[in-house]
């Protein structure tokens, strides 16, 4: 457990000194007819105020279900946390009331989710669900708390915002949606934002406008944000650093510009690999072999063995920590770790 | 055609049917004997010419009404040579799935012609339908909804046979349905298995390997890897090249990723609310593109590398694409276009090689329905 | 870096042995055993204390309709005033005549309580049938065809639903004389299939845009083959769901009919509770016993339903 902290060094941004939110060796896992499908293996990351960590994986990685467990929204059963600690601000959520929780999520932790439409209510005009979170929480009037929309509306940049306060969620594009979503999450100046998937749903040139309005509202406000996503690109453009995910375990974290540049897992060197370009035209693809693992038989050892082009025989028996990587010289790599038995091969090789 | 200059015309943009080869079959037999024909390497196999497909928009429960209609397609153009990948790219709601779904003849065109070796198939019927309906297959995005969950792997890959008989002989079907497994990479001893028993690249395989089982010689892919892992992507984009290469194929591939799209496409068309932005070969469109819609989505796409992005150049478009109910009038994207003039208003630009590249011979010489295009390179750091 | 230089037939190979050893399947070594999603919910039913107690109820129900002779020796329209209707039931002597007693006429309450369940089940099962044969007919053609097929049929539904099912069957069933079983189902169909159209109906639409369909069109399959082999086998599961419990709904409608007078001429449950009503105070058991096994023969089917419901729904698993 030391060595891993040691890997987690705080951030230059990180002003207050504690980091914001910690999340210690979480377990969570499901109980279903076929088994016990162990969707988070032992996961420990943590943010800043004012920092961007991204959330890097594919589907079965456990990186939606650690948002979930964060925020408090998983339903148990069938999930379990059978260990770990999820600390805000130096408080453990998983041992606190329901009540001092509740008041945590939503004003002080607030999540954006993939599909806007689902999210919202479509019996109530988007002015109303903005203003609720006034007038529930802050207690406002109900004019106050529209003239509250409005502005919301406007600082995520909803074009005439006045006169569109009263209309229907099915009446925005599904760019517009997002942007009620972060204007929604916004609404109690949360201290951490997650977004989970928060622009795949949405088309390329609208992407791009939603991810910078995200990046800019968190400068302004200093929050500290998880971006979860399945996308390489996504993270390249707002993320301060990276954790990778692969069957419920982080095997790599890095500040964003060296994992691309240098990845020190071949998990991530294979993702990286086998997206085409798209200012070259090369050759046959890289691909990763094989499939993702199935979660009710995670293969012993590290979980990547079967795919792994390095494999050896210890990669079948022991798993992996994440450990911090170095150059070659021994000099320090700050904030990267690796949970490879050859992340020297993988990094200098 | 007649009815519909009415409202709009889709007299704008593309050429007309006189430089197609057009095959009058004279009977059944004759249109069934052309379809058979094999066409050489490079050849056109497949002519769009103004296809156009308008969704009416209706009111009332018994007695519907017509009050508009929503413009899917209207007035698209291309050629699809043999060998080739043809690359559409676009966001949703450009009609681009549409564009498949009447190539494929699943909906009826309102207007326009497709030629698949010189015969309009929109007009065909019966045994020379059939014949056409063996040689062009799809597959589907979404590899958890193509496949019939209360069918075996083994029926789902051999019903193209039940359909089409003369393909292969009873006895035989089994064992080629194992083969067809094996050729995509499935252990062919999974036959009996049903879908939800595979992973989701598995079952894109399942999709890829009942698309190839009449012998097709046209695949249509409609997002076929939109919906798998990044990591199982790039084992699927691989299987369908070198299928390509095995089989002789010709594909359209379909799809809003323009990194995959460049990887695996010969030529590339991008559209804009049912209409042809710009159509050239990957080099022309992706390192010299000259409409600017095609550069704003170019310059969006999220590169993974953190320092080419910070070089290059980003175009971000103001609002969302209009609803194709109500496109705007000149050319569609006028509305979110930073070059738009009062021009673009009033005319439809027509897709042709721009004037002022026609004579020379750059790469910027292609076809593109911009009234003001010009060449713009905004995927390399500058 | 990897090795993208690699020929086309080595990735190919690769191709293969990796998805043939791949994660997600267990090795196909082992006797192949295949799993459609019926055997899946077979999985579960089989472990439903609700499916195995429903199941056995019924079991028992068919097996009591089909030889009653097994259960009992006494004639049950065969009265004997001597056994006075006010002699109390021996409910120690299990399974004999008098075991739940007689009734007014001196007939034996044990005999018609298992000669009864006939009417019942021939009842319940035949209007089923015949309410999902013409009800899945409607629905099917309605939600295929669409446009202007539909807006009639669904409009034909509609004005069916609207009458009120009890009532319908009532002034159906006072213009019989003669009211057969055969005659009872028709009424209890004629006003009772709409509930099956409309499940059909949305079913059928759901099912019609999945690619699957589309994929068949494409391949150029005929409409029979899309409606039979793709279609109706994925439009079973809802409407097998709401048969069974409506199952259990047809045999209390017969039960009532018989009840008010209308329904079927000969023993059944509901007859016998009609008559037995007029003897609650002096002799209850003539009519409890009929109302218990009625009772009892409902639950079982929506039981059955609810149960078969939970094994079929995707979302449970």
């Amino acid at each position: 457990m030391t060595i891993i902290e040691e890997a987690f060094v705080p951030s230059p941004r990180d002003n207050d000194g504690g980091p914001l939110l910690e999340v210690r060796d979480l377990h969570v896992e499901f109980h279903t007819r076929e088994g016990v499908v162990k969707a988070v293996n032992g996961v420990n990351y943590n943010v800043a105020a004012g920092e961007t960590l991204a959330v890097l994986g594919e589907s079965g990685s456990g990186k939606s279900v650690t948002a979930q467990a964060i925020m408090g929204i998983l339903d148990m059963p069938p999930a379990k946390i059978p260990q770990g600690e999820i600390r805000f601000r130096g408080q453990d959520m998983l041992t606190m009331s329901a009540d001092e929780r509740r008041k945590i999520r939503g004003q002080r932790i607030a999540m954006i989710f993939q599909d806007a439409l689902s999210s919202l209510n479509p019996v109530l005009s988007v002015g109303y669900q903005l203003g609720e979170m006034f007038r529930v929480h802050q207690g406002m009037s109900k004019k106050d708390a529209k003239a509250k929309a409005i502005e919301l509306m406007d600082r995520v940049k909803i074009p005439a915002a006045a006169a569109r306060v009263n209309d229907y969620p099915h009446q925005f594009s599904g760019g517009m949606r997002q942007r009620i979503m972060i204007a929604m999450a916004l609404a109690l100046e949360p201290e951490l934002i997650i977004a989970d998937e928060p622009t795949t749903a949405l088309d390329v040139t609208v992407q791009a406008q939603v991810m910078d309005l995200l990046a800019e509202l968190q400068r302004e406000y200093n929050m500290g944000l998880i971006l979860i996503t399945h996308d390489l690109g996504v993270v390249a453009d707002v993320a301060d650093k990276i954790a990778v995910m692969y069957a419920g375990r982080i095997v790599e974290t890095a500040p964003v510009h060296e994992l691309y540049k240098r990845p020190a897992h071949p998990y991530t060197r294979g993702l990286l690999d086998s997206i085409p370009r798209l200012d070259q035209k090369g050759q046959e693809l890289y691909a990763i072999k094989g499939l993702p693992p199935n979660l009710l038989r995670i293969p012993t050892g590290c979980a990547f063995n079967p795919r792994c082009p390095k494999a050896q025989d210890i990669c079948r028996t022991d798993i992996p920590a994440l450990l911090p990587v170095t150059e070659q010289d021994g000099g320090e790599l700050p904030g990267r770790a690796s949970a490879c038995h050859f992340w020297k091969e993988t990094l200098h090789g | 055609m007649a009815e519909l200059s009415k409202n709009d015309e889709p007299q704008d943009a593309t050429p007309n049917v006189s430089d197609v080869d057009v095959v009058e079959a004279a009977s059944e037999e004759a249109s069934v004997a052309a379809i058979e024909a094999t066409v050489e390497r490079g050849e056109p196999i497949l002519q769009v010419r103004n296809l156009v497909k308008h969704f009416p928009l209706t009111q009332g429960i018994l007695f519907k009404k017509q009050i508009g209609a929503v413009k899917a397609v209207d007035g698209v153009s291309f050629d699809l040579h043999q060998g080739e990948t043809l690359g559409i790219v676009g966001e949703s709601g450009c009609g681009k799935s549409t564009v498949a779904k009447l190539l494929m003849n699943l909906e009826q065109a309102t207007a326009g012609e497709i030629f698949y070796k010189g015969q309009d198939i929109t007009k065909l019927s019966g045994r020379a339908l059939k014949a056409v309906r063996r040689n062009i297959q799809m597959v589907f995005q979404d590899p958890y909804t193509s496949l019939n969950p209360r069918m075996t792997v083994g029926d789902i890959i051999g019903e193209p046979f039940d359909i089409h008989p003369e393909v292969a002989p009873k006895g035989d079907r089994r064992r080629r349905v194992q083969e067809l497994l094996d050729v995509v990479g499935l252990n062919p001893e999974y036959i009996n298995r049903y879908p939800h028993q595979f992973s989701g690249g598995q079952r894109q395989r399942i999709g890829i390997a009942r698309g190839l089982a009449l012998n097709p010689e046209i695949i249509i892919c409609d997002e076929p890897v939109s919906a798998l892992d990044v990591s199982v992507q790039a084992q699927v984009i691989n299987l369908m090249e070198r299928l390509q290469d095995e089989f002789n194929l010709s594909y359209i591939f379909i799809a809003h990723d323009l990194s995959i799209v460049r990887h695996i496409s010969d030529r590339v068309g991008v559209m804009y609310l049912g209409k042809i932005a710009e159509i050239g070969s990957d080099e022309q469109i992706y390192e010299h593109p000259t409409h600017p819609y095609t550069q704003a989505l170019l310059s969006a796409v999220p590169v993974p590398d953190p320092e080419a992005r910070e070089h290059r150049e980003r175009i971000i478009l103001t609002g969302d694409v209009p609803s194709p109910a109500n496109p705007p009038s000149g050319c569609h994207f006028r509305t979110r276009c930073w070059k738009a003039q009062d021009k673009c208003a009033e005319e439809v630009p027509l897709l042709a090689i721009p004037e002022r590249f026609k004579a020379s011979d750059t790469p910027a010489s292609h076809e593109s329905a911009c009234h003001f295009a010009e060449e713009k390179d905004v995927v390399h750091a500058a | 870096m990897p090795d993208v230089t690699k020929t086309v037939p080595e990735a190919a190979a690769e191709d293969a042995a990796v998805a043939a050893a791949g994660g997600a399947l267990p090795e196909p070594s082992k006797p192949e055993k295949t799993r459609s999603l019926w055997g899946d919910a077979w999985q579960d039913l089989r472990r439903s204390w609700i499916f195995l107690v429903s199941a056995a109820l019924i079991l028992l129900l068919l097996t009591i309709t089909f030889f009653p002779g097994w259960f009992t020796g006494a004639n049950p329209t065969s009265g004997d005033l001597a056994k006075h209707f006010l002699q109390k039931p021996k409910l120690g002597n299990f399974f004999s005549a008098d075991w739940l007693g007689y009734d007014q006429q001196g007939r034996s309450v044990y005999a018609r309580v298992i000669y009864g369940a006939r009417a019942s089940i021939a009842v319940g099962f035949g209007t089923t049938v015949a309410v999902t044969v013409v009800g899945g007919l409607v629905g099917m053609i309605a939600g295929y065809f669409g446009g202007i097929v539909d807006s009639i049929l669904s409009r034909l539904t509609d004005v069916f639903f609207g009458i009120p099912f009890l009532l319908g069957t009532m002034v159906f069933l006072t213009s019989f004389q003669n009211r057969t079983t055969w005659v009872v189902i028709g009424a209890l169909s004629f006003f009772g299939w709409t509930q099956i159209a409309r499940v059909m109906r949305g079913a059928v639409i759901t099912t019609k845009q999945a690619d699957y369909v589309h994929a068949a069109k494409a391949l150029g399959a005929s409409t029979p083959r899309i409606m039979f082999r793709h279609i109706l086998p994925n439009t079973l599961a809802p409407v097998i769901v709401v048969a069974t419990i409506s199952l259990g709904i047809y045999i209390s409608a017969e039960a009532t009919l018989s009840y008010l007078g209308l329904g079927l001429n000969g023993v059944s449950w509901g007859n016998d509770i009609s008559d037995g009503g007029n003897q609650i105070r002096v002799a209850q058991w003539i009519m409890l016993y009929p109302s218990i096994m009625l009772i009892v023969t409902v639950l079982a089917f929506i039981m059955l339903g609810e149960a078969v419901r939970n094994a079929l729904d995707p979302k449970m698993r």
